[in-house]
């Protein structure tokens, strides 16, 4: 009998999502897969589908968020889970209340997943090790951001069938973002050449040791790349001058209609948001044919719904292992 | 392992089931077939196909996705781990008479799951339910308005549908689990 059928079945086991290091490109790939199937449900008409009817997701935010935030939000309600909203500053912890102590009593309510941003790297695992429910990383101080690198990729995925031997350039602060981090770990897993963009001020120690290029000259990357993604001046995370003046780095590092005319004619330009137009990005270039920046955002709600899905989906299968 | 139905046995079950769809809704433009994934999307096709030819026009035809519908999530499931995929419509169901394709109807719980998918994406006039194979044990209040093959084979039995294009060959056999 002839055998067509697929060898072997993969399965999730991930009950949290904490950063895309550890992910394989096999599992990252699973991810898009899922997503796709999530996609349909943001334009029929009914947005919503049963799957994970009773159960709890909050939203533990330490830090501002309007994008990630309101796609997580959005993403559980469509999956028709309840959503508890938690801020810094509506909550006990502005009257010190420990991050674990906070967590433990979100968690005593009955809660299932954890999305949780926090200003200290490490956050995110930190809790996983010490509650029951699945953990979702929504940023944690400058070490990653999985959602974001995934919708990225998988933005791109989307337009370039595959990430395989694309050159990818990340601009701008790089030192300070977790995007750049997440990126750089999923887009070389997917076999792209990544090369950070930025000037010395802004590059991360350690830098060397990453699998990335490095280069301080926008000028000299942008005709050569296929997707440039700038990220945002992370004004509130900086200390010290790490250039003399906005409009000095502006000048060498922000996305210009000028320097566009170098780049390759399909060039896919990308931010993570929030922009600040006229800084590392002109406006005509942020609205402009080239931008898929909105439908990063878009791309973003199907990533969520795959995640969250997935690490329930993890939960009840561990649960079912550990309990028979 | 045994073989209940052969190639030649599921043509002529699948050409039957086309003739009682055909004369159940003769004369109308608003039918469309929509499978289950996977084995039931192959079979609407094959339907479809088999239905455009004997009507002489074009019958839509397609496929859908049960996984988010399904009534085990959050119960602890035993080896599976079912994939999400697409569900591909590519046209309007408001008002068509739907008939909805599925290769098995045994406990009936795929079927609900369709029925629940089904009406997040519009209202049709109608869903009629066709099936290959239909096996006692329903857990439901569900029967099927077309069925190819009626067997009660025990509990516990498998019956597995393989088609060319998914398996090679056209083959529905039964097998002790």
């Amino acid at each position: 009998m002839a055998l067509i059928r697929k060898s072997k079945k993969f399965i999730w086991h991930r009950k949290h999502l904490l950063g895309l290091r550890d992910l394989s490109a096999e599992e990252i790939n699973y991810i898009f897969e899922t997503a796709k199937g999530f996609e349909q449900i943001s334009t029929r008409s009914v947005k919503k589908a049963p799957t994970l009817r009773g159960r709890v997701i909050v939203n533990l935010f330490f830090e501002d968020s309007t994008r990630t935030r309101t796609s997580f939000i959005l993403a559980a309600s469509r999956l028709s889970a309840d959503v508890l909203d938690f801020t810094k500053k509506s909550s006990s912890v502005s009257k010190g209340e420990t991050l674990l102590d906070t967590a433990k009593n979100i968690e005593a309510m009955g809660v299932d997943i954890v999305v949780i941003r926090h200003g200290a790297g490490g956050a995110a695992k930190f809790l996983s090790r010490n509650i029951d429910a699945c953990v979702v990383n929504a940023g944690d101080g400058f070490c990653e951001h999985p959602t974001q690198g995934l919708l990225d990729c998988y933005t791109i995925q989307k337009i370039r069938g595959s990430l395989e031997g694309l050159k990818i350039a990340i601009v701008g602060d790089i030192a300070h973002s977790r995007v750049a981090r997440s990126n750089m770990w999923a887009m070389t897993k997917l076999g792209a050449e990544v090369i950070f963009v930025g000037p010395a001020t802004l590059m991360p120690a350690g830098v060397n040791r990453m699998p990335v290029k490095v280069s301080y000259s926008l000028d000299e990357v942008i005709e050569k790349v296929d997707v440039v993604n700038m990220l945002r001046i992370q004004f509130e995370r900086m200390g010290g001058n790490p250039f003399p003046s906005v409009r000095e780095y502006s000048h060498y590092f922000g996305l210009t209609v000028e320097r566009m005319k170098k780049a390759k004619q399909d060039i896919l330009v990308m931010h993570p948001g929030p922009l600040n137009r006229g800084l590392e990005i002109e406006s005509e270039v942020a609205d402009g044919a080239n931008s898929v920046i909105l439908d990063q955002v878009k791309n973003g709600l199907a990533i969520r719904m795959a995640v969250l899905f997935l690490v329930n989906q993890a939960s009840a299968y561990r649960d079912k292992k550990t309990k028979t | 392992m045994k073989v209940i139905l052969d190639s030649e046995k599921i043509d002529s079950i699948l050409s039957d089931l086309t003739d009682c769809i055909m004369s159940d809704f003769s004369g109308r433009s608003d039918v469309a077939f929509i499978g289950i994934r996977s084995r039931g999307e192959i079979i609407a096709q094959r339907l479809s196909r088999l239905l455009s030819q004997k009507c002489g026009k074009e019958v839509p035809c397609g496929t859908l996705d049960i996984t988010l519908y399904r009534d085990d999530f959050n119960l602890p499931q035993g080896d599976s781990q079912p994939q999400v995929r697409t569900t591909e419509i590519g046209f309007d169901i408001d008002e068509k008479i739907i008939i909805l394709v599925d290769d098995v109807l045994y406990t009936g719980r795929s079927a609900r799951a369709a029925l629940d998918a089904l009406i997040d994406l519009g209202r049709p006039r109608a869903i009629k339910l066709a099936v290959l194979v239909e096996r006692a044990g329903r857990e439901l209040p569900i029967q099927a308005d077309y069925a190819g093959f009626k067997t009660d084979v025990a509990p516990g039995t498998l019956v597995q549908v393989n088609l060319v294009e998914s398996d090679g060959e056209d083959q529905v056999v039964v097998e002790k689990t």
